[in-house]
Order: structure tokens, then C-alpha cells, then sequence
């Protein structure tokens, strides 16, 4: 009998004891990626650099005190709808963002949307949102999915490859990104479509051999750019090697050694950007996590700062939704990219650079920017959007 | 009164009191969490009846809650979205799928029977993965919620009580199936299989229907769910998705009447718990796991109820 | 021709690898009836131990060494601490408790080496390709199936001809008598994990040069190794290296023809979809008719 009373006090307890969030108080943001399972590196660097942002103004976003509310979507989207909707009944936030994977985005969205409030995208840039679905709640602040493939189409061109084999995971993201190369790409192609989380490439590679072709396109994100990567360079092929910088992040080539040594990539950021708000990141970032900083850190630490030039404009009051829109648009905040502006879908607007894989100064392979690709550059879909 | 019949009461009371208090006490969010706790119930009631009564264990279960949340989002987002021909039409699905996988399964026996089950399982999340109709990596997201005539199933608070009554329908069936010649003969089965052929029974057909059973209700549970979220995605397929429902099942009791309840809620108190204290909650959660199996199979039932729960 | 030879040595790669996981599984399970799904986490903490190795300046052999040691270490202390408790239990106690050593090797990995991937050479020696029958080869991969096969031959030896393989053969089916024979069975245990231990920690640190060593990489082997000791039989060794063999080829050849044959049939992008998803049921089609043919594998071990 005691132990059923203890129960029922539990319970009883567990339902009564917490109580209602008030309105006032820091503005909370609710930051929900992907921090578990072998992307989980994607997410604690958003995470990071977005935390990063707000440490630098101690605890604040453009003067504004902030909460960060940070949760695990575990890459399931089911998850991510949860616990966006948490923030958003429980908590009451009015500022969503985090999500790194567009499956995850593409259920978040709809429910932000339906609450009236903000989804601003660190990373997921789904093409859902960037065309007649536009809305003028949701802002990207990293790049558009397909499109972030066109400067490698462009590359292409510029290098007169003819034949070219694509090579990206069967999902809907590796479908996208070979249809962005394509819509820039002029020559002929062949797609190979290996299973996500594949761990033996060499099935892949031989057909590749048995092609030939002027080069090969990848998307191959996180551990799977790895294990290729690896296995493409064991297997003595040397046809060049063309990607984005989502198949070749810091921590993938931290992971690849020299095997990605020549690689060419088309990218919208890069630790070697020479302005001063990317000096600063860099370093800052660097100090106080002991590890270089990738785009998804980046990208997070303007997310950031676009925050707070927006909270900055509507003096603090997350409720004055309108103004803080008014002011997320106008992007008024210096990012470590240089130039960035938003194009009239909400999706960024900025310029894309060719990268080359070389040996740096230490003896360890760098990735080194290299020329303009295309200048201001923001997304087909933008001009099907009726905002 | 026994404690079996308290405890019983008083989770029930527990349940259905807790939109009220969870209105009054302005946390309204707190009916969503509910209802995914015994959404989750659901499909552990149907699990443990295979699992816990029967000593069938299956690691390819969560493949029938999948196909129940595909039937009904793919059926939603053609443009048919009446609730009850949908749930209807995802635990015929799943009857159907079930009955097939099992008609293979049930002849083997131990981990053949945990491999199969698992193979099947994996198959049918590549399938849904693969296949770009049923949204590939995305999934398959509703706008709305499906109808039912004269029941707002938008509310949240009427969404629960017909999920809790679901529940509370089958918990009963499955407690009166347990009871009778059919759950008897499962039950007999599991203790000795050789004993249960020499009295005549034909263990395997048994063993099938109960299968299909459970996966069917499996699939209803699925259904439920994908109308609760609006959304039904190929992670829902994974091996480590049945090995969510097993430690749900373990954590509640195995072959109790409330253990599935408890196990869901406790699992669902557990991961929100952790995850605030920690980012590498799973360890913990792994740990919890571990004891509670070794410290015996009773669960969370057992300890509360006490030996006839 | 060249694609087809490719092909095949990389199947017999994929295979030898599946082998060593397997053989310590189907022991596990032929002996002690304990069904162990942290196998995997085995196989991972020897590729994670073997990476740092390398990556503190220790020659290849040695840090191939060192993630066996690991992996041996490992499986002893998991099974005097947990498995231990197991052997009298039933399935689903094994199938929970190894469920829960998985999620808590993973996050135990995360919390030392992190989330990001581990880098581990390709030994400089062994970097270059080879040229077998006109075919450029990874001289690596052959050097992976050469270990592979060097084990596998000294598995073998160890349980057929030594006195201690024959403890582990008698202990598996009369248990009781060998204990009657003043024969330490619990320490006999020990040493099958010991053994089963080493074998992964092998494997993992043998592929980290051609494969991410990341978080989470034992479940995505797991499951194929299960398939294999269930085609193979469960218990016996030679079913493993056989059903092994057997499950990479369909994978391999499945993955490198599927999708080509197809295209005969299909538009490109619906070959490739169809293909793709085909290619990777092909191995539980295989498994579900072997099981329906033999329905205790291919090479059962006789019942006690």
C-alpha cells in the first residue's frame, strides 16, 4: 500500500509542480538539430556557433538577453516536430532554428508557420520553401540545397568537361543536388546512386573506372564522403574530383588525411575568408572549442548574429513579430562571409568561390579559396516566389 | 480490494483526469505529450502480447507501425482523409503483412524467429526509403488531421480520449484473449512448445494468429499516430525503432496488464528526464536498461502492483 | 571482364571481414546460446583504438594489435560483469541487455573521442594499387584479405586441433560433463568471449583505413553479420566463413549489377531507384529463402 502511495504522490506531483511560463524574461530561442548518432558532429556545431555568438555578448543577442533552448532531433523528423512544437506551445518561443537536415526542416516548417512564429534555417535549405510555397516566416541563412550545386555546374563548364558521372546517396538531398549541377552543368552525365550510409564504395568505384569519365561530381555528406573518399584514393583512379563543401568539411578532411589532396570544391565559406568578422570567428571559435570551425559553425554564427540584429531593431520584444520580420529581412548584420543579403524568397543571396585541397603550411592538406565562381548569386526558385 | 484493482483504477483515473489538470494547470501541451505516451502503449500492448505472453521475440514490429503510418498518411495525402476507413485500412495492411511475415516466422523458433522478424523489418524500411511515391528520406507529411463524422478530431483533447479509449478497448480484448483458450494455448506454448503439440494443439497456427494480431494492432497504433503528427517517415521502420517498443515493454512489465502504460510512460518521463541532464543521455538510459532486466522481468508492474499484475 | 574480377575480390574482402565478426557471434551463440548484439560495439572500439594508435605514431602492426588487445579486453570485462548473468535468462533478457551495451558503448565512444570522425592511415607501404590480372587493385584491400584468411586459418587450427578448442567444442554441447571433468566451463566461457572479442577488435582495426570510423558504425555491420551466422548456422564456424562469403557476393555483385540490369528494362533514374532498393533487400531475400530451404542454416551444428 505504501508503495502505491508513493506512486500516486509521484504522479500527483509530476503534473502539479511545474509552473506556467511568463511572457517576460529573456527571449527564448528554441534550437532544435541533430547532436546524436554519426551526423551528430553537424549539430554540435551549429550549436556551438551559435552559442559562441551569444557567450561573445554575454548571454545576449544584439543587447537583447537571450535563452537558448537547445534539443536533439536524433535526424528523425517525427522527433524534431515534437519538440519544435514543445518550444513553441510549452515554451512559448517565437524564434525556431537548429535544424540541419531537410527532412527534419520540412516537418518543423509547417507547425512554426501554423503558429505564426520564425523558422530561421542555420543549414536545411530545402527547395520546399524557396519557390510558390515561400513564406514570409521562414529565412535561410545558409544556402538553397540545389542551387549551392550550380558553381560546381559552373566549374564545370569553365573546364569544358564533357562526360561526367554524379555520384550522390538515393534520398531525396542527393537527388537535389544532382539536379542543381544539372540545371548549370551543360554536358553529358551518368548517375550512380549508392545506399545512404553505405560503408564499401568499391562497387561504385569500379563502374566509375569502367565509364571514364573528364570527372566525377560527389555529394557524399559526413561519413560517407569519408569512406569514399578513402577508397576512391586506394583505388588509383585519377579522374578529378568535383564537390561542394558539404562532401568535404574540416572534420571530414581532418578524417580523410591527404586522400582528398587536388580535390576541387564550390563553397560559400571557407575558414580563409580574410574579412575581419571571419578573423575574429575563427579564432574566437577555436579558443573555446579546440577545433576548427566548419560552415555548419559559420553559418550558425551568422543565424546568430541575424538574430540579433533583429531583436536589436524590435527593442527586445519577441512579440512584435512584425518588426522583427521587417528587420530579419533587411539582414543588417556583418557576416563572416563578407557580403550577405536575403533574395526575395528569404533565401540568401551571396557570392560562391572555387576551393582547392593542397598542403598547407604544417605538411596537413587545407582548403584553400581560390577564385570567384559566381558573384551574388541566389537560387532559381526565387523568382516562383509571389511574397 | 487488491492492489492489482487499485493500481488499475487509479491509472485510469490518472489518464483521463489528465487533460483537466493539465488545462487547469495552463501546461496544455502536456495532452500532446500524453497522447504519444499511450499511442506508444498502444503498440507495446500488441508487442507484449506476442513478446511477454507468448516468448515470440520480434525485432521487426516497428516495420507494422510503419506501415500503419504510411497507409494512412499515403490514403491522407491522395486526398482521402476520413479517419475511420483510414486506421481501418492501415490495420488491414498491416493484418495483411503481418500474416505473411509470419507465416514464414512462426515455424522457427528463438533468434531464427528474432532474425526474420528483424530481415523483414529491414526490408520494408529500404522499401519505404526507396521509394520516391512515398516521399523517399522526407516521408510523407498531412496538412491536416483526418475527420471523423460528428468527432473534431483536430482537438487535441478529443484526439486523446478516442486514442485512450483505443487503448483502453484493446487492453481489455487482449486481457480476455489472454484469458481464454486462444491466449492459453499461446501461453502454454511459450512455457513448453513440445507439451503444448502433445496435447494436440496446432502450435503454429496459433503462434500465427497471434502474430498477425499483434502486428495488425501494431499497425493501428501506427496509423494513430501518423494522424496525431501529421506525418510518417522511414525511421519510424528501424530495428532500433522495435528496440524502442522491447525496452518499453521490459521497463512496463512484460505480460502484465498495465506494464505496456507504465513502460511507455516510463520510458517517455525517462528520455525528456535525461535529456536535460545530460547530452549523453543514452548511456544513462542503457544503464536503467540493464538493471531493470537483470534485476527481473517485472518492470515498473511488478514493483508497483507487486506479483499479480 | 574487369569489372567482374573487381567485383569478385571485393566480395572476398567484404566477406573475410564479415568472417571475423561472425565466427566470434556464432561461437557466442553455438556454445552459449547468448545472443550478442554488441558484437558491433566490439568491432567499433577496435577500430576507434586502433586509429589512435596510428595516430600517436605506432606502426600498423602494432595498432592492428592494440585494437584486438582492445576489443579482447572489452568483450572479457563485458562478459564477466554482464553476460555472466545471462546464461540462464532467456533471448529477450539477451537480446535488452546487449541492446543496452550498445547505447552505452556509443555514447561512451563519443564522450572520449568525440563526434567527429577518427582518421587512420592506409600504411605508406601498403598504399599503392597492384595490378591483378590487368585489374588496378588497392594493395591494402589484398593485405585486409590476406589478415583475414591468416586468422581464420588459426580460428580454425585453435578449435579443431588444440585441446582448448576441443574444451569449447565438448563445453558447447555437454556442458555438464565437461564440468564433471573437473574443466573450468565458466573460464572456458571467458575465453570464447576473449576470442570473439579479438576477432572484431581485428576487423574494426583492419578496416579503418578504407572505412569512417565513426560512432555507430557497428550497427551498420551488425545486422549483415547476423544474417550470416543465421544463413551459415548457427555455431558453426565453417557455416560462417561460407555464408560470409556468400552474403558479400550477393551484396557486392547485387550493388555492382542490379541497377545495369535494370537499366534495360527502366529509364535511368528509375533503375537506379528500383536498383538501389533491390540491391539492398537482396541479402534478406536470400536469407528468408535459405531459412524456408534449410531452415536451421546451411551448416547446423548437431543438437545437444
Amino acid at each position: 500500500m505504501k508503495r502505491l502511495s508513493l506512486f500516486i504522490a509521484a504522479v500527483a506531483c509530476a503534473t502539479l509542480c511545474s509552473s506556467p511560463t511568463f511572457a517576460a524574461g529573456p527571449v527564448k530561442i528554441g534550437l532544435v538539430t541533430t547532436l546524436s548518432g554519426p551526423a551528430g558532429y553537424t549539430g554540435e556545431d551549429v550549436r556551438d556557433g551559435f552559442q559562441l555568438a551569444v557567450d561573445e555578448e554575454g548571454g545576449k543577442l544584439g543587447g537583447v538577453p537571450v535563452n537558448v533552448l537547445v534539443e536533439d532531433d536524433g535526424l528523425k523528423p517525427a522527433q524534431g516536430r515534437e519538440i519544435a512544437d514543445r518550444f513553441l506551445q510549452q515554451d512559448k518561443a517565437q524564434i525556431i532554428t537548429g535544424p540541419v537536415f531537410s527532412n527534419v526542416m520540412g516537418a518543423v516548417v509547417p507547425d512554426v508557420e501554423a503558429a505564426g512564429a520564425i523558422y530561421i534555417s542555420p543549414n536545411a535549405g530545402s527547395s520546399a520553401f524557396a519557390g510558390a510555397n515561400c513564406n514570409k516566416n521562414v529565412f535561410v541563412v545558409s544556402f538553397q540545397n540545389d542551387s549551392a550545386n550550380i558553381p560546381a555546374g559552373e566549374y564545370a563548364n569553365q573546364h569544358k568537361y564533357k562526360n561526367m558521372v554524379l555520384l550522390a546517396p538515393d534520398y531525396v538531398a542527393g537527388h537535389d543536388m544532382i539536379s542543381g549541377f544539372k540545371m548549370r552543368y551543360s554536358g553529358q552525365s551518368q548517375e550512380i546512386l549508392p545506399k545512404l550510409g553505405q560503408s564499401d564504395y568499391s562497387a561504385e568505384i569500379a563502374r566509375i573506372r569502367s565509364i571514364n569519365p573528364d570527372a566525377i561530381f560527389y555529394f557524399l555528406p559526413g561519413g560517407d564522403g569519408i569512406t569514399f573518399l578513402k577508397q576512391y584514393a586506394a583505388s588509383g583512379l585519377k579522374i578529378p574530383l568535383l564537390a561542394t563543401i558539404f562532401s568535404l568539411d574540416e572534420r571530414i578532411l581532418s578524417a580523410v588525411g591527404s586522400d582528398a589532396s587536388g580535390m576541387t570544391l564550390a563553397g560559400h565559406y571557407n575558414i580563409d575568408f580574410p574579412n575581419k568578422t571571419n578573423l575574429q570567428f575563427v579564432k574566437a571559435f577555436e579558443a573555446k572549442y579546440h577545433r576548427t570551425p566548419t560552415l555548419y559553425a559559420a553559418d550558425a554564427y551568422d543565424t546568430a548574429h541575424l538574430i540579433g540584429s533583429a531583436l536589436k531593431a524590435a527593442g527586445g520584444d519577441d512579440t512584435k513579430l512584425d518588426a522583427i520580420r521587417a528587420a530579419l529581412k533587411k539582414a543588417d548584420f556583418s557576416s563572416v562571409r563578407g557580403s550577405f543579403a536575403f533574395g526575395p524568397n528569404q533565401y540568401p543571396i551571396q557570392t560562391w568561390y572555387e576551393m582547392k585541397v593542397q598542403p598547407g603550411p604544417g605538411g596537413k592538406d587545407v582548403i584553400v579559396t581560390k577564385n570567384v565562381l559566381l558573384k551574388d548569386f541566389g537560387d532559381p526558385f526565387a523568382k516562383m516566389c509571389k511574397m | 480490494m487488491r492492489r492489482a484493482n487499485i493500481a488499475l483504477a487509479l491509472t485510469a483515473l490518472a489518464l483521463v483526469a489528465l487533460p483537466i489538470v493539465a488545462t487547469l494547470s495552463r501546461q496544455p501541451f502536456w495532452i500532446s505529450v500524453a497522447t504519444e505516451l499511450v499511442i506508444d502503449a498502444l503498440a507495446v500492448t500488441a508487442l507484449d502480447f506476442i513478446v511477454g505472453y507468448g516468448g515470440m521475440v520480434s525485432l521487426g514490429h516497428a516495420a507494422f507501425f510503419a506501415i500503419g503510418a504510411y497507409t494512412v498518411a499515403f490514403a491522407s495525402t491522395s486526398g482521402h482523409n476520413s479517419a475511420p476507413l483510414n486506421w481501418a485500412l492501415a490495420v488491414f495492411v498491416s493484418a495483411l503483412f503481418a500474416a505473411g511475415v509470419g507465416a514464414v516466422s512462426v515455424r522457427t523458433s528463438g533468434v531464427f524467429f528474432i532474425m526474420i522478424t528483424l530481415a523483414f523489418a529491414q526490408m520494408v524500411y529500404f522499401l519505404i526509403a526507396g521509394v520516391k511515391a512515398l516521399g523517399g528520406d522526407d516521408g510523407l507529411s498531412m496538412t491536416a488531421r483526418d475527420v471523423m463524422p460528428g468527432i473534431d478530431l483536430a482537438n487535441p483533447v478529443i484526439y486523446y480520449f478516442v486514442v485512450l479509449a483505443i487503448l483502453a478497448a484493446f487492453v481489455l480484448l487482449s486481457q480476455r484473449a489472454i484469458g481464454a483458450r486462444f491466449g492459453t494455448v499461446v501461453r502454454a506454448a511459450k512455457q513448453s512448445e513440445r507439451r503444448a503439440i502433445a496435447l494436440g494443439f496446432d502450435v503454429d497456427r496459433y503462434r500465427w494468429l497471434a502474430f498477425t494480431l499483434s502486428g495488425a494492432v501494431t499497425g493501428l497504433a501506427g496509423a494513430l499516430f501518423a494522424d496525431y503528427q501529421r506525418i510518417a517517415t522511414p525511421d519510424m521502420a528501424t530495428w532500433l525503432q522495435s528496440g524502442d517498443l522491447l525496452v518499453m515493454l521490459i521497463l512496463g512489465g512484460a505480460a502484465t496488464l498495465l506494464g505496456p502504460v507504465f513502460g511507455a510512460i516510463a520510458f517517455g518521463v525517462l528520455r525528456v528526464a535525461l535529456v536535460g541532464v545530460t547530452d549523453h543521455w543514452m548511456l544513462v538510459l542503457g544503464a536503467i536498461l540493464i538493471l531493470v532486466v537483470l534485476a527481473g522481468k517485472r518492470g515498473l508492474a511488478g514493483l508497483i502492483v507487486g506479483p499479480d499484475a | 571482364m574487369q569489372l567482374f574480377i573487381e567485383q569478385t575480390i571485393n566480395a572476398i574482402q567484404l566477406g573475410v571481414m564479415l568472417f571475423l565478426i561472425a565466427s566470434g557471434l556464432t561461437l557466442i551463440f553455438g556454445i552459449m546460446n547468448v545472443i550478442n548484439l554488441a558484437q558491433g560495439s566490439l568491432y567499433m572500439i577496435g577500430a576507434f583504438t586502433a586509429a589512435t594508435a596510428a595516430a600517436h605514431g605506432a606502426p600498423f602492426i602494432a595498432a592492428l594489435a592494440f585494437g584486438a588487445v582492445c576489443g579482447c579486453l572489452a568483450s572479457v570485462v563485458f562478459e564477466v560483469v554482464l553476460v555472466r548473468r545471462l546464461y540462464a535468462r532467456d533471448h529477450l533478457d539477451h537480446v535488452l541487455v546487449t541492446f543496452g551495451v550498445i547505447l552505452i558503448v556509443n555514447e561512451a565512444v563519443a564522450m572520449i573521442w568525440g563526434r567527429s570522425p577518427l582518421f587512420m592511415a592506409t600504411p605508406p607501404a601498403l598504399a599503392g594499387s597492384v595490378n591483378l590480372l590487368g585489374v588496378p587493385y588497392p594493395a591494402y584491400r589484398l593485405v585486409v584479405i590476406a589478415i583475414g584468411l591468416v586468422v581464420a586459418g588459426a580460428l580454425y587450427l585453435t578449435i579443431g586441433k588444440t585441446r582448448l578448442g576441443m574444451l569449447i567444442r565438448a563445453g558447447a554441447t555437454h556442458r555438464d560433463l565437461v564440468e564433471a571433468l573437473g574443466v573450468n566451463v565458466s573460464l572456458l566461457f571467458t575465453a570464447v568471449f576473449a576470442i570473439g572479442g579479438f576477432l572484431a577488435g581485428i576487423a574494426g582495426a583492419a578496416v579503418g583505413p578504407i572505412l569512417s570510423v565513426s560512432v555507430g558504425m557497428g550497427e551498420q555491420v551488425l545486422i549483415t553479420t547476423f544474417v550470416v551466422i543465421v544463413v551459415g548456422g548457427l555455431g558453426s564456424i565453417r557455416g560462417a566463413f561460407i555464408a560470409s562469403l556468400l552474403v558479400a557476393a550477393i551484396d557486392t555483385f547485387g550493388r555492382a549489377y542490379i541497377p545495369g540490369l535494370l537499366e534495360h528494362l527502366f529509364s535511368d533514374t528509375t533503375a537506379e531507384n528500383l536498383g538501389s532498393a533491390l540491391s539492398s533487400i537482396a541479402i534478406y531475400v536470400f536469407m528468408a529463402a535459405v531459412l524456408i530451404w534449410r531452415p536451421r542454416g546451411l551448416f547446423p551444428i548437431a543438437t545437444r
